[in-house]
């Protein structure tokens, strides 16, 4: 009771990276709060994905595994997720800001009144004294996200209502499995007690959904490589920041043809064009074909121990030095500051 | 034998996001609209178009714009008439004001119950909160199947609808019974322009309020009484009704604690060592400002 539940979504016969994000993040929150994280799994042939979702944290599945169930429709998921809720009573609940998120998770905070916050970018857990009545509130989530076009963050509370619901956007929030994998149980919902005829309204006479693929477009992050980064060996700095600030990676031009990543990842002229809300170039000279694609990103800080180099021109923040120790210190300094 | 649908298309007035300056939001944390150029929804546009060609499609058919506003809401009624609609109504009270996404579907679903059309066409989300939260909770408080995201409606009958969803990374398409609640994704065809001869025709149609406004004195030749077709409805909580402890500010589990601009220090470029201690204080910095959670 009272616990954080993540909808954990699937696609494709795979969690969502969007959830495993939501539950790992869910990790911290539920440390300060003192309780547990337990996961929602919706769909047909879903229990195998179970094990992964412990290891992620959750130490309760409520699992719903139907044939019914096996491609996303509001009315029945809403209906089971309502159940859950209504009996498991979490004082957070957290989805994916992803089609499916966002066409459930208004419709179930609409049936049980509690509000819910759309594409949050962080989630903190403090205390909240309302302006009007001088309440007092500890311990709420504080849903925080951007508005009016990115130029304002505002940060919303849910005092009275519960579950505090929010939706999260994939790739904001980092994704980081248990050190110590813990086994969890599963609760199975029985879905014949809950859906009626009329939760069928909607039916799918057509679907074609293409593979995943390496979109680098969409990314709020982006950690941006360059030929200086030197090898495909030495790219793994690049992912490793990536990994940690849940970036995509991004390249030049010439760290593609010189074979260190793979072409999807080319930003520029020849390759996509990137506004994330933060680039990283690590290594890169910023010639202007590659700046082309990449000079509208919000804030774009620049690593290169090239004092000359174009890409300062361009950066709001240019550190001067050797990418292979101010990598690892940038890695490290978040690691120690996000505790 | 075709059937005749009414239609009711959501459309919200909003301030244009793409021109945001420093005044545009309160001390207390809420939208400064009056500083804001106020325009028609972009997504609510396509959807706006869709219900069009369903009108199209089965003459006879109706298409109501349904807004909530203060009163100059009343442009984007107007916008939906010079465009082929056959009506609107505004939603405007002090008592609505301050609402979250749920208060603002309560109001409309309200306002709804008593318009009874066959289906309600709403854009995906409005570009000055972008939640995307209104259809789906309007639909659930009128316990009717939503479809979202849709890119085409492609198909209507008595019984039910046909629609192309947009998805991630593709397309679904799905049919519900009627009557539903459908949003329309950006990737929707256009809205069609102004009709001429509309816009000579409703030009002049207003709004009680707006009438009664001191700014539009002398502007209305012709009387309502004349015309009736110039007359826009006005509703309040009164004319729809329901739990006044669902409207507004009251109605609303959301509340707004704390609003930041992002205004980074550094716009000229900031030059930093690789130390330590320049590494910390630029990690901790976006941290601070949410750049990186």
């Amino acid at each position: 009771m009272n616990n954080i539940i993540v909808y954990a979504e699937t696609d494709g016969g795979k969690i969502c990276d969007v959830s495993l994000e939501l539950l790992t993040k869910a990790r911290g929150l539920a440390e300060r709060l003192g309780v547990d994280v337990e996961a929602l799994l919706i769909g047909s042939n879903v229990e195998k994905l179970a094990d992964e979702l412990y290891a992620y944290g959750a130490k309760v599945v409520h699992l719903a595994d139907d044939p019914c169930l096996e491609y996303f429709r509001t009315l029945p998921y809403a209906a089971i997720t309502l159940r859950v809720f209504n009996t498991e009573k979490p004082q957070i609940a957290l989805f994916g800001a992803t089609t499916v998120g966002r066409d459930l998770a208004p419709r179930v905070s609409s049936a049980l009144k509690s509000g819910l916050t759309a594409d949050c970018t962080s989630l903190e857990i403090g205390n909240h004294t309302d302006a009007k009545t001088g309440k007092q509130y500890t311990n709420l989530l504080y849903q925080i996200r951007p508005a009016f076009g990115g130029n304002i963050i505002a940060t919303i509370v849910n005092p009275e209502h519960r579950p505090q619901m929010a939706t999260v956007r994939e790739g904001v929030m980092k994704k980081e499995p248990l050190a110590e994998p813990v086994k969890g149980k599963i609760n199975r919902i029985d879905v014949s007690t809950i859906l009626v005829d009329s939760d069928f309204a909607v039916e799918i006479i057509k679907r074609e959904i293409e593979e995943r693929k390496i979109d680098i477009k969409g990314a709020q992050i982006i950690v941006d490589g360059g030929y200086g980064v030197g090898s495909k060996e030495n790219f793994s700095l690049v992912f490793d920041l990536a990994k940690t600030l849940g970036a995509q990676v991004g390249a030049s031009r010439a760290a593609v043809d010189a074979g260190f990543v793979e072409n999807a990842r080319q930003i520029g002229q020849t390759g996509v064009t990137v506004r994330p809300k933060l680039i990283i170039c690590v290594g890169v000279s910023g010639a202007i074909q590659h700046t082309a694609g990449m000079d509208q990103s919000k804030i774009i800080i620049a690593i290169n121990n090239d004092p000359q180099a174009p890409i300062h021109k361009i950066a709001d923040y240019s550190i001067i030095g050797d990418l292979n120790e101010v990598v690892p210190k940038m890695i490290a300094s978040y690691k120690k500051q996000s505790k | 034998m075709s059937k005749e649908f009414k239609i009711v298309v959501l459309a919200k007035q909003v301030p244009d996001t793409r021109n945001v300056g420093k005044d545009a939001m309160t001390p207390e944390g809420t939208v400064n609209r009056a500083a804001l150029p106020a325009i028609f929804n972009p997504e609510d546009m396509n959807a706006l178009e869709q219900a069009l060609r369903i009108k199209d499609k089965f003459p006879g058919s109706k298409v109501y714009i349904l807004t909530m506003g203060p009163f100059r809401a009343a442009e984007v009624i107007r916008e939906g008439l010079f465009r082929g609609t056959d009506g609107g109504i505004l939603l405007t009270d002090r008592r609505f004001a301050g609402a979250d996404t749920l208060a603002t579907s309560y109001a409309i679903s309200q306002a709804i119950k008593k318009m009874a059309p066959d289906m309600i066409v709403a854009g995906r989300q409005a570009i000055d909160g972008d939640t995307a939260q209104v259809g789906p909770q309007v639909a659930e408080k009128l316990g009717w199947p939503q479809v979202t995201y849709a890119e085409e409606i492609q198909d209507i009958d008595e019984n039910k609808v046909t629609v192309l969803r947009r998805l991630e990374r593709g397309i679904e398409v799905v049919t519900s019974t009627l009557p539903c609640l459908i949003t329309v994704h950006a990737t929707a065809a256009p809205c069609r322009p102004r009709n001429a001869k509309m816009v000579l025709k409703y030009k002049y149609s207003r709004t009680a309020n707006e009438e009664k406004d001191p700014l539009n004195e002398g502007k209305y030749a012709i009387s309502v009484d004349e015309k009736p077709y110039l007359r826009i409805q006005e509703w309040t909580v009164d004319d729809v009704g329901g739990d006044a402890e669902s409207y507004g500010f009251a109605g609303s589990p959301t509340k707004v604690k704390k609003v930041e601009n992002i205004v980074f220090k550094a716009k000229e470029s900031k030059v930093l060592s690789g130390s330590d201690a320049d590494i910390d204080s630029l990690i901790g910095e976006l941290m601070a400002n949410h750049e990186i959670g």
